[in-house]
């Protein structure tokens, strides 16, 4: 079996795992369970998680493939103890009931504002097609986005979890 | 009762969740995040055909390979796992066939289970399938319900001697009469089709042998009820099982269910000792997880030609699949009673006939039975108004229950407490700006535009907090319609509210804790909402039928109204005071009228813990329960506007304005309210738009994937503009009418309407359901061709 070294929300795991294992399923046996798995298509998005920086479907990489590479998953959003702009926003908002869909939103939209810090309504919408809401009708997602979007462009920003 | 404190500060406030905190950081407990110590992997081998007998099941060779610790096939558990429970025979002559978890000389469906491997990890088992050897003997699949009722249909089950599972007859008036006498007479058939809930998460189980039992986690709505029929199902007693719905990622009606996977990981914790777990794939899951809607509906109406309804005939084709699951049967019965809708008529007749097919059974999909009730109900009003050259919200005007007039009985035997139909329809008209969009469209129609514009109109209502236990009883479902809460006042003031109803993402920690806050006068932030482990919450019948507010949150008050009424002995004994002098207001009880010393509920909850001096015959505890049991449903109602473009060319359609105004009674919490109506909204414009489950001729799940099934992105969605009337419903304390299907509900005739409407230049009548592009641009051309536009 294939030896790997990734690096997870700051902490490095050298592993060997199966060729044929995907990201989603070492990063849930090495215990973040924080990011889930939605579908086996690659349709939904909630595995969605950074690989060096931008958003990824962790169902569609093998875990091989993520050797030596940086991974941000929800679990590691909030930091020292502050919330994200994303995720203050999204409790302000309610863009959330069930929350399976959650983490991948996060990060999707993470990466979203990354390239474009200003996005319309309808870029917010375009951007998230990939990540799929069964329970919001995507109302306050998107208005949660727009609104952390705002914040993360001023100066002064964060929330406090 | 105890009177209300006198400011209610937390209910009606948009307080953002408190189960956010956990689901926004990934820590979540989902049932596919637990694994005890232990755990053996389960993969189920599924049937590829809809309907063979199964001649030879060989797992042999998945037996000796490595890391599987044990194969069972439909035979080697045949004599303990029993048949899957159907908790609602409609009628007494209904057709209920055996339903093994596993199967063991013939497969219904695509998907059924035929064996299953247990093994040390998920790959282990998978691969471990594909050496089970399976022989099918191919028999005919029944896909068609009016081919499967013919004489010598093919059977489903050939010892039931018939596909036909019941037929089930409601009427009142003279039918006839209204019908005969009529200026108008109309005709519709409309198509259900057949739905895939797709909850986020994907079912999930864990079963783990105990000391003392049995404890298991799994993705359901209904822990409550899964243990009771886990118990009867298996013989393994009640108190020996521990059921744990622990963070469940939404349900809309398909974790409402008592499943083949549950009953059979229960059977291998008994036989292996170990922790067992399985967690479906997407694909596994849009195969085996039950589905909703698919029913064929013939509607007729009669009218005068002034509009004044007369009467209604509904007959029903409802695909059952190929077993009756939990609430199979019933699911269109309580669509029965809501096909008249808001309107005065005099006469209504039902029939619904359940038919088996060779599919995965339907059962409970948000909204069950009502939203196809309001789809047909709705449609043909816009039908009718058309027929009458009447504008369709002044045809619902002219029917439609005036204010004056509630309580109303229905012709469908319902008495409606309270509504505003008047109200909520100006509201709604005025936000939507209706008549300037009816004179956009007169432009775009007079100029032949190839987008033309089209408005649907939805002016709903929904029966909620299924329901008064008598009334089930009458029905014959096999339960209560009850719901329990107790609150626990621990020694510091703090509360634990525990309830019955198991929350999957409804918000029950937040709005129950804003209820209890209120009624106990504590602090918001000083109450922990329990839920969803049996253990914990012992009794309860869980959530479904947007029950949870109207009946757990009653129970609720309730408990917490005996709180206050056990506080008061003890506080007059500490106030020296008589019970009847102290006002409780604020969380304080007061000797009324004197600026004497007040007592705090937190400190007469220390003063019962410590129980150093209390009055005579005083309890040492605050705790209190209540079960509540409803007295009537509750009837949310609304009023629906949808605009849509469609493009006459291409067929392409895009909702260009949808307004909802929905009455839900008194609201708890309106960040709450307005995302379950958002949520509600999409799934019914899925429905008419997006989403349908199909199956080939030989009754294989042709939209079996997230990739074929097709489910709405934020892309696909409009903005929706929401706003409420607020009429209290007087059937429970809270004065809620309940909220989580209103928006499915009213949402699928209001777009298809919309999408209809655009369409009238060509004479087009009818869209079948999703009005896909295609579809919409065949209506088109057909409508062109002369035919007579569906």
């Amino acid at each position: 079996m294939p030896d790997i070294r990734v690096t997870v929300d700051g902490v490095r795991y050298d592993d060997q795992v199966e060729a044929r294992r995907l990201l989603v399923h070492h990063l849930r046996r090495l215990g973040k369970v924080g990011t889930p798995v939605g579908c086996d298509t690659s349709n939904c998005g909630a595995c969605t998680v950074l690989m060096d920086g931008a958003s990824v479907k962790s169902c569609t990489v093998l875990a091989v493939q993520a050797d030596g590479a940086e991974i941000d998953t929800v679990e590691g959003m909030a930091a020292d103890g502050r919330w994200h702009p994303l995720q203050t926003a999204f409790h302000r908002r309610h863009a959330l009931q069930c929350g399976y869909c959650t983490p991948g939103m996060l990060m999707a939209a993470a990466d979203l504002l990354r390239d474009n810090p200003a996005p319309s309504e309808d870029e917010v919408r375009g951007g998230l097609e990939g990540n799929l809401c069964r329970c919001t009708g995507y109302a306050n997602i998107v208005a949660a986005v727009l609104d952390a979007a705002a914040e993360m462009r001023t100066p002064v920003g964060g929330g406090t979890a | 009762m105890t009177a209300a404190p006198e400011s209610a500060p937390q209910t009606g406030r948009p307080l953002p969740r408190k189960e956010d905190a956990r689901l926004l950081t990934g820590r979540t407990r989902w049932t596919d995040n637990i694994e005890p110590p232990g755990t053996l992997h389960v993969a189920f081998l599924r049937s590829p055909m809809a309907h063979a007998r199964l001649t030879r099941v060989d797992a042999s060779r998945a037996r000796g390979l490595p890391g599987v610790a044990a194969v069972f096939t439909g035979t080697d558990v045949a004599s303990e796992q029993g048949s899957l429970p159907c908790a609602w025979p409609v009628t007494e002559d209904m057709v209920t066939p055996p339903h093994p978890p596993m199967a063991v000389d013939e497969v219904r469906y695509a998907g059924e289970a035929v064996a299953c491997v247990v093994a040390r990890d998920p790959e282990s088992a998978a691969d471990a399938l594909e050496e089970i050897d399976v022989d099918y003997e191919p028999l005919p699949a029944v896909l068609d319900l009016e081919e499967a009722l013919a004489e010598g249909a093919d059977l489903v089950h050939s010892g039931a001697g018939t596909n036909r599972a019941y037929v089930w007859p409601f009427s009142n008036g003279d039918v006839d009469a209204a019908f005969e006498g009529a200026d108008v007479v109309l005709a519709r058939r409309y198509r259900q089709q057949r739905l895939i809930p797709a909850a986020m998460e994907p079912r999930s189980v864990v079963c783990a042998p105990e000391e003392d039992g049995y404890t298991m986690w799994s993705a359901t709505q209904i822990p409550h009820v899964l243990r009771l029929m886990l118990a009867t199902v298996t013989g393994i007693p009640e108190h020996d099982l521990r059921v744990v719905a622990p963070d469940v990622g939404g349900g809309f009606g398909s974790k409402l269910q008592v499943t083949a996977e549950e009953v059979l990981l229960l059977l291998l914790a008994r036989r292996l000792g170990r922790p067992v777990k399985w967690t479906e794939t997407r694909s596994e899951g849009f195969q085996t997880t039950h589905h909703g809607r698919a029913q064929v509906q013939d509607v007729a109406i009669a009218a005068d030609a002034d509009g004044r309804l007369r009467g209604l005939k509904v007959d029903l084709l409802a695909d059952m699949g190929a077993y009756l699951m939990l609430i199979t049967p019933g699911v269109p019965i309580l669509g029965a009673f809501m096909y008249p809708g808001i309107y005065r008529m005099d006469a209504y007749s039902f029939t619904c006939t359940g038919v088996f097919t060779t599919t995965m059974p339907t059962d409970a999909y948000r909204g069950a039975g009502r939203p196809e009730a309001t789809y047909a109900i709705e449609r043909i009003m816009g039908e009718l108004a058309e027929e009458l050259g009447m504008d369709p919200v002044e045809l619902r005007r002219r029917n439609w229950i005036t204010r004056g007039e509630f309580p109303y009985t229905t012709v469908a035997g319902l008495t409606y407490d309270t509504g505003d139909y008047e109200a909520a329809t100006g509201r709604a008209l005025e936000l939507f700006g209706y008549q300037e969009l009816r004179a956009e469209q007169e432009r775009r129609r007079k100029s032949g535009d190839a987008v033309q514009l089209g408005i649907g109109v939805s002016t709903y209502t929904e029966m909620c907090g299924i329901a008064p236990s008598r009334m089930l009883g009458e029905l014959n479902y096999g339960a209560g319609g009850w719901e329990h809460a107790s609150v626990r006042m621990l020694p510091s003031g703090k509360v634990e509210v525990v309830t019955g109803s198991s929350a999957h993402g409804q918000g029950h920690e937040t709005a129950w804790s804003q209820i209890a806050a209120d009624r106990l006068g504590v602090p918001v932030e000083d109450v922990r909402v329990l839920h969803g482990d049996t253990r914990v919450c012992p009794r309860g019948l869980d959530t479904y039928g947007s029950r949870s507010l109207v009946v757990g949150g009653s129970a609720l008050v309730r408990a917490c109204d005996r709180v206050v009424d056990k506080a008061r002995v003890i506080a007059a004994h500490m106030l020296e005071a008589a019970e009847e002098d102290l006002e409780f207001a604020g969380g304080r009880f007061r000797v009324r009228g004197t600026e004497r010393p007040s007592a705090a509920v937190q400190e007469v909850a220390l003063a019962a813990f410590a129980a150093h001096d209390l009055p005579e015959g005083a309890e040492p505890s605050l705790d209190s329960d209540a079960a509540y049991d409803p007295t009537d449903f509750s009837y949310p109602h609304g009023t629906h506007l949808c605009a849509v473009e469609v493009d006459t060319e291409t067929g392409a359609v895009r909702i260009t304005g949808y307004t909802a105004v929905d009455d839900v009674g008194t609201v708890v919490n309106p960040l709450i309210v307005d995302g379950q109506v958002h949520g509600g909204l999409a799934q019914g414009i899925g429905q008419a738009l997006f989403e349908e489950a199909v199956h080939d001729a030989e009754g294989t799940l042709t939209t079996a994937t997230m990739a074929d099934y097709l489910l709405p992105s934020a892309a696909d969605l409009p903005r929706f503009t929401t706003d409420r009337t607020v009429t209290p419903s007087t059937t429970n304390p809270l004065g809620s009418k309940g909220v989580g299907e209103a928006g499915t509900i009213a949402s699928t005739p209001a777009v298809v309407g919309a999408v209809v409407d655009a369409l009238r230049p060509f004479g087009v009548r009818d869209v079948p359901m999703p009005c896909t592009p295609e579809r919409v641009w065949r209506a088109v051309q057909e409508a062109r061709n002369g035919g007579e536009g569906r």
